[in-house]
């Protein structure tokens, strides 16, 4: 007993990650804990996706089911959990069952290296960011299989023209990820494809990897963005799911449980390529400004931040409070929203206590990245149209991997500058 | 340097998924069934490789093998899947004959890997653990150090065959040239 | 029980034989065009396997940068990416032909 409490303590004050420092136990801690906040981000993500994608339509949204619809996403789950579970009558039930599962799996497996702070992750591969390209390619597997096996002609041809678009974009993915790859050889340390390490060295060049070599940086960062938002089937490339052309595509004969998987996976997805991004060429957990604004003061008012925006969250559920209709109907949802208030109000406060704000200060500042990146994905799908489909092979091959090629040339031709001119001199000085 | 955990319980489990899907790959009449065994056994294939401590390996087995090559396998067998082959005859008239064949390259493989000179099997030790934090920086330096590298070469011809390659599988597939 | 216990460079290799002689048998007894291809992937991740063990008793002995065995194997991938997307192509122009994907009716030079 006493060794396993050691056993515990023991990774308590290293350095490493459990992977790194090859602790089970809290390797298993934190894979659960990565899973519970997976869990509620889409959650939260299915609630804010159709309240914002409503605001922007000039529309309020679901506010039934909750107060302002909190609790709508609890009320789809339940309904698509007791919902008649279908099998098209000449599928292959084995590769039909087991379809959702792959994207499931590989939507899920990514994250075992995405890196929340210096220690904050559930390893740190050396080919961290290889694993997460290769892991979500693998998500073509499952969308192919599941067109196939649904023997209609519907969810085939969305299966067909859904995976030869994620092919398409993976190559520009792949490409803007090289380039920023390129760009840590020139640290200390050397190049690195480690997910920790490629923050380690945005840090250590004291500037975030979109700023850097301006604009070759922002280039890689526009065609990751675009890349991965066509990677998810995402509007506006989600033609093979789009309701009105394909009638839902790949996931047409799916219902219930199994549909809900697909949209598991998808969200999941989203905010997998959101943490590439964020970690590539955002600056992954560090804070604005880490070399520029440095010193106590300024590290306790960015320090402050995660218990002001909590308070800030919970201010707005007060004020909605104060608006909501002084019915009696509306009492239940009147008090139910002030709860809901003064939870956030009050995880705000346990914010602001020191040890628990130097621990949280990097999660919050990755965290509030990606955030942020989920509110472009629900804007792109609330403001542009949807690209026809030879629009989009087109866009990927003819205008996205060109770019690509001479944004990695060009990368590489500024980052060794000085080693070229030193040789192009003692060319031309025999 | 931490030590590996459980090692046999992993080999072991990977080798019997990657027989097990194997065996699924050559027996199934339905190409798909035999495609999905096929990425079991990729996938079981990139897990060890990593307990083989080389990860750079791992990682493009999975890119390239299990997200390149099999989805290409699937998009084939999807655009000429005919029915009436599930219920043709799956194997051919020589069945006996390539069993055979098969049964003495197993001899000969049992015969190899058998012989004990003075009394030792072949490769008795047990396999070294270096770490593998710079395994991808060391491949890298075989192929493109100035100094060091071996591999520059055969990496420009690789790259010309994949050219080729590409030409090639699409002068073949085109219906008209 | 010890020599099983104990994951020696040898437990590879006899893994590797093993699904070398899957591929083998699926090779030479298979109808099917596309499962005939699949099992020559097969082959080839055996040969794989065998190439990366021996990597690893090479680093052992030659020290941590000697990776030859690994760097075989990445281009035997890149490799066998190539002869899948032929072997495919071959595969499609032969049944835009012929409507089948049986080897053995691919028989008009036979006499």
């Amino acid at each position: 007993m006493h060794g396993f409490i050691q056993y515990i303590q023991s990774y308590l004050d290293s350095d490493k990650t459990p992977g790194g420092a090859g602790n089970i136990f809290w390797a298993t801690v934190y894979i659960l804990l990565v899973f519970a906040g997976l869990s509620v981000a889409v959650i939260a993500m299915n609630w804010l996706e159709r309240k914002i994608l409503a605001h922007m339509q000039v529309r309020l949204g679901p506010m039934r089911v909750g107060p302002h619809g909190l609790l709508q996403p609890i009320a789809d789950a339940i309904k698509l959990l007791l919902k008649e579970d279908i099998i098209p009558a000449e599928a292959d039930a084995l590769v039909f069952w087991v379809a959702p599962f792959i994207v499931v799996l590989a939507a899920f497996t990514v994250f075992v290296v995405v890196p929340f702070g210096p220690t904050h992750a559930i390893t740190d591969m050396n080919i961290g960011i290889l694993f997460m390209l290769g892991v979500s390619s693998l998500s073509v597997l499952g969308i192919v299989t599941a067109g196939w096996a649904s023997n209609s002609h519907y969810p085939l041809i969305g299966a067909l023209r859904s995976s030869a678009q994620m092919v398409s974009y993976e190559v520009a993915m792949g490409l803007a990820v090289v380039s920023v790859i390129l760009m840590t050889s020139l640290s200390s340390e050397g190049g690195t494809l480690s997910m920790i390490g490629i923050v380690q060295a945005q840090q250590a060049q004291g500037e975030w990897f979109i700023f850097k070599f301006f604009p070759l940086g922002l280039v890689g960062f526009f065609i990751f963005a675009i890349a991965m938002v066509a990677e998810t089937n995402r509007a506006p490339f989600d033609l093979p799911e789009a309701e009105s052309e394909l009638t839902a595509g790949f996931h047409t004969e799916y219902s219930g449980f199994r549909w809900s998987l697909f949209f598991l996976a998808e969200y999941s997805a989203m905010i997998a390529v959101s943490s590439i991004a964020v970690t590539l060429w955002l600056g992954g957990w560090l804070r604005p400004f880490p070399n520029a604004l440095t010193g106590p003061t300024w590290d306790l008012v960015f320090s402050l931040f995660p218990g002001i925006t909590f308070l800030f969250l919970a201010a707005i559920c007060f004020y909605n409070t104060a608006r909501m209709p002084k019915h009696p109907l509306f009492r239940v949802q009147t008090m139910g929203l002030a709860g809901f208030g003064v939870v956030l109000a009050l995880i705000g406060l346990i914010l602001f206590i020191h040890g628990v704000r130097v621990r949280v200060q990097d999660i919050y500042w990755f965290t509030a990245k990606v955030g942020a990146f989920m509110y472009l994905y629900i804007w792109y799908r609330g403001t542009f149209p949807r690209y026809r489909f030879d629009q989009l092979m087109k866009v990927g091959w003819k205008v996205l991997l060109p770019t690509g090629l001479v944004l990695l040339i060009l990368t590489a031709l500024v980052g060794m500058r000085t080693e070229l001119w030193a040789e192009l001199q003692g060319v031309w000085r025999p | 340097m931490n030590p590996p955990v459980a090692t046999p319980f992993f080999f072991y489990l990977l080798a019997a998924t990657m027989i097990l899907g194997g065996i699924l790959v050559i027996t199934r009449k339905n190409a798909v069934h035999s495609a999905m065994a096929l990425i079991t056994t990729l996938l079981a294939q990139a897990g060890l490789y990593l307990m083989l401590y080389a990860p750079f390996v791992a990682g493009v087995q999975i890119i390239l093998y299990a997200g390149g090559i099999m989805v290409l396998f699937l998009f084939v067998i999807m655009l000429i899947s005919i029915e009436r082959a599930d219920k043709e005859r799956q194997f051919n008239k020589q069945w006996l004959v390539g069993i055979v064949a098969a049964g003495g390259l197993g001899g000969l493989f049992i015969a190899v890997y058998t012989t004990t000179t003075k009394g030792k099997i072949l490769f008795p030790e047990g396999l070294t653990t270096y770490g593998e934090t710079q395994n991808t920086q060391a491949i890298a330096a075989l192929l493109f150090d100035r100094s060091a590298g071996q591999y520059m070469f055969a990496f420009e011809i690789a790259s010309l065959l994949l050219l080729v390659a590409i030409i090639g599988a699409v002068v073949m597939a085109k219906k008209r040239i | 029980m010890d020599a099983m216990l104990h994951i020696s460079t040898l437990h590879y290799l006899v893994l590797g034989a093993a699904l070398f002689l899957l591929g083998v048998i699926g090779v030479l007894t298979r109808r099917n065009v596309v499962i005939v291809l699949m099992s020559i992937e097969l082959i080839l991740n055996a040969v794989n396997l065998n190439l990366v063990a021996f990597s690893r008793y090479w680093q052992g002995i030659h020290g941590p940068k000697a990776l030859h065995g690994q760097v075989f194997a990445i281009f035997v991938i890149t490799d066998a990416a190539a002869e899948a997307a032929v072997g495919l192509g071959i595969l499609i122009a032969f049944f835009r032909n012929k409507e089948t994907v049986n080897m053995d009716e691919v028989n008009l030079l036979k006499w």
